[in-house]
């Protein structure tokens, strides 16, 4: 395991728009996560979670600030200084409230691509996807189509597909939101465990409140202030 | 990973029908460039199969095709006598449109130099071309006529004795080809009471000249047949045709022709001309025109298609750029479904037209060049409209499949 954190922010800020219509989204954001360190981030509706989580995942840049991932400076201010879909590709994976998945793809396939995308093909990618799958317990639904598939499974597909490449950083943003507490919490529980097991720093946005034990620290937002629940 | 294969097999139904009503749109596009063909190449037709290296028409007329010529018929003869001529013949056409078995027939009558002419340069169907001088007629199929099938024509019944392909004239009707005498007889043909009234005003014309008072054997005349007055003479021809000696100069024959006052000379290409510019020359721009308008419509229709085809995808094409996909990985998405859409398009078009057109009451010539240009056709609108697609794919954020 590499002695650089996952990430590492210093005074993040994120203002949209300008004049009459801008909004602050995020004032001066620092946060440290190491890597195999599983955290949560919460905070109400419309305090800069989804912001922060879109500047570190190289999505959407930061007014003022830097990113640091893996022990490289990435963002300064919102220049960025490597290339950010190349970044994205071989240290960061992502999963969503929803509609994470390619409808015309399998589960398997759905990782297979991201793989392909980071250059693994044929038996080694297959290997890989399977034995991801089965980790997360859905082996046997691997060549459903999302349609097919519940919303846990779906997320399970979602979180195996942003594993596959070993990623140095896992954001996640509500991805229980539109599972039921039960299996929202084994939702989260497997983030726990794949934080841990594989060595990637994890950054989970979250409202439940019931969840917050599995994580090793909880990060909350308020009105784009960034503090650490003790 | 092809993605754009499992994406169509994933909506294969809407793919599916999607390309075969593009399909149809390319059909009509490509029936239409094959009736302009069509139009073109049956005008010229018979000029082409006649062959003849000059055409003499009467003097300052533009005809036999694109108006009515009528030149004596001895001008065949005169024009044997011109050094470098090797033979010479006489053309006659006419439409006629008469009832035959209820239903209206109209044909373009052709006269066939018989003896030397029997038309053994048709396309034949089924049948033979000319055997005897007279009461034989070989029509193209376009008339719907079979091979010992008797027609009434004036006073005379006539055999059909062979069928032709694509033997039409320039108005589309098609050809009912007989020898010289019989498609004069056809021209000519007059009730017998017309004739009788003819002979009777001649003879009341005689008789208050000077020459009927004083030659009373003129009187007698005046009631034979017209062949038989040497005063009238024979039936006029709507053309002569002339083929020259090899290696002679067209120019200094024609020289020659031109100095009759009563005739004027073309050659095979300008008679050729005289029709494209001439009768068919409307009808030419109007479906060229037609045409052009219906591939600039395809192409915004298929760019259209495209266009949304991709948008469809916009959201999974975010996933991908959020994964961290190439943008050659995305371009390859979009592109490899645009000519799969087109190529199922195109062979639709091809393989339904092949069977349709040949229904269609005028020629449809879909020829290997067209096709060709079709396809390119097709193709660069693949990528033009794809490019918009493209364009926009190439726009879409990540953050937009965020929540
Ligand atoms: N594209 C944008 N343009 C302008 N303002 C924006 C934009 N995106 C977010 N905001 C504003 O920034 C603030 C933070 O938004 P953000 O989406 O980060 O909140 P959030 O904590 O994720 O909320 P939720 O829990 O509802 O998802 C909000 O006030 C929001 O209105
Ligand atoms: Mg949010």
């Amino acid at each position: 395991m590499s002695a650089a954190p996952a990430i590492e922010t210093a005074g993040v800020t994120k203002v949209y728009g300008s004049g009459a219509t801008e909004v602050v989204a995020l004032r001066e954001a620092s946060l440290t996560i190491q890597r195999g360190e599983v955290v949560a981030l919460l905070g109400p509706s419309g305090s800069g979670k989804s912001t922060l989580l879109s500047a570190i995942g190289l999505i959407n840049p930061p007014t003022r600030g830097e990113i640091k991932i893996d022990g490289k400076i990435v963002m300064r201010g919102p220049r960025a200084l490597v290339d950010v879909r190349r970044f994205r590709r071989e240290h960061l994976g992502f999963v969503f409230q929803k509609s994470n998945l390619i409808p015309f793809l399998t589960g398997l396939e759905n990782v297979l691509v991201a793989l392909d995308i980071a250059g693994t093909e044929g038996r080694p990618a297959k290997r890989r996807a399977m034995e991801l799958l089965t980790e997360l317990g859905i082996g046997a639904r691997a060549k459903n189509l999302p349609s097919a598939l519940s919303g846990g499974e779906q997320q399970r597909v979602a979180i195996a597909r942003a594993l596959a490449n070993r990623p140095s950083l896992l954001l996640a943003d509500e991805p229980t939101a539109a599972l039921d507490s039960t299996l929202g919490r084994q939702v989260m529980e497997l983030f726990r465990d794949v934080g841990h097991e594989s060595g990637a720093g994890v950054l989970v946005v979250t409202h439940d409140q019931r969840a917050l034990d599995v994580f090793d620290r909880t990060l909350v937002l308020d009105d784009g202030v960034l503090r650490e629940d003790w | 990973m092809n993605l754009a294969i499992r994406d169509v097999r994933h909506s294969l139904g809407r793919f599916l029908m999607t390309s075969v009503g593009l399909g149809l749109l390319l059909m009509i596009v490509m029936g239409m460039g094959g009736i302009y063909a069509g139009i073109v190449a049956d005008a010229t037709l018979l000029i082409d199969r006649l062959d003849g290296d000059l055409w003499i028409v009467q003097r300052d007329t533009r005809g036999p095709f694109a108006e009515l010529s009528r030149v004596a018929s001895n001008v065949e003869d005169r024009a044997r006598t011109v050094p470098g001529v090797a033979g010479a013949r006489r053309f006659v056409t006419h439409t006629v449109q008469r009832e035959h078995r209820g239903r209206p027939l109209r044909m373009a009558i052709v006269g066939l130099a018989w003896p030397e002419d029997r038309g053994q340069w048709l396309p034949m169907v089924s049948g033979r071309t000319l055997a005897q001088g007279h009461y034989e007629v070989v029509a193209d199929r376009t008339l719907g006529l079979s091979v010992g099938e008797s027609i009434k024509l004036g006073k005379d019944m006539y055999r059909v004795v062979g069928v032709t392909r694509d033997m039409i004239a320039s108005g589309g009707d098609g050809l009912a080809l007989m020898t010289i005498a019989d498609a004069q007889s056809v021209q000519f043909d007059t009730v017998g009471e017309a004739t009788r009234l003819e002979r009777a005003a001649r003879r009341g014309r005689a008789e208050t000249r000077d020459l009927g008072l004083t030659q009373p054997g003129m009187l007698e005349l005046a009631d034979q047949p017209a062949s038989a007055i040497p005063a009238l003479g024979s039936p006029m021809v709507s053309a002569v045709l002339v083929n020259l000696q090899p290696g002679v100069d067209v120019g200094a024959v024609r020289a020659a022709m031109e100095g009759w006052a009563d005739v004027t000379v073309y050659t095979e290409q300008e008679q050729r001309e005289l029709l494209l510019r001439g009768p068919i020359d409307r009808v030419r721009r109007q479906i060229g025109l037609f045409r052009a308008l219906l591939v600039v419509i395809s192409g915004i229709i298929m760019a259209l298609i495209l266009y949304t085809m991709t948008l469809d995808k916009l959201h999974d094409i975010a996933l991908l750029k959020l994964m961290g996909a190439r943008d050659r990985m995305i371009i390859g998405l979009v592109l490899q479904e645009a000519f799969l859409l087109g190529a199922i398009a195109y062979l639709v078009a091809y393989l339904l037209g092949e069977r349709v057109f040949p229904f269609f009451p005028r020629r449809v010539i879909v020829t290997n060049d067209m096709l060709v240009w079709l396809a390119l056709a097709v193709a660069v609108l693949c990528v033009a409209g794809s490019s918009l697609g493209i364009w926009k794919a190439m726009r879409v954020q990540p953050n937009e499949v965020l929540g």
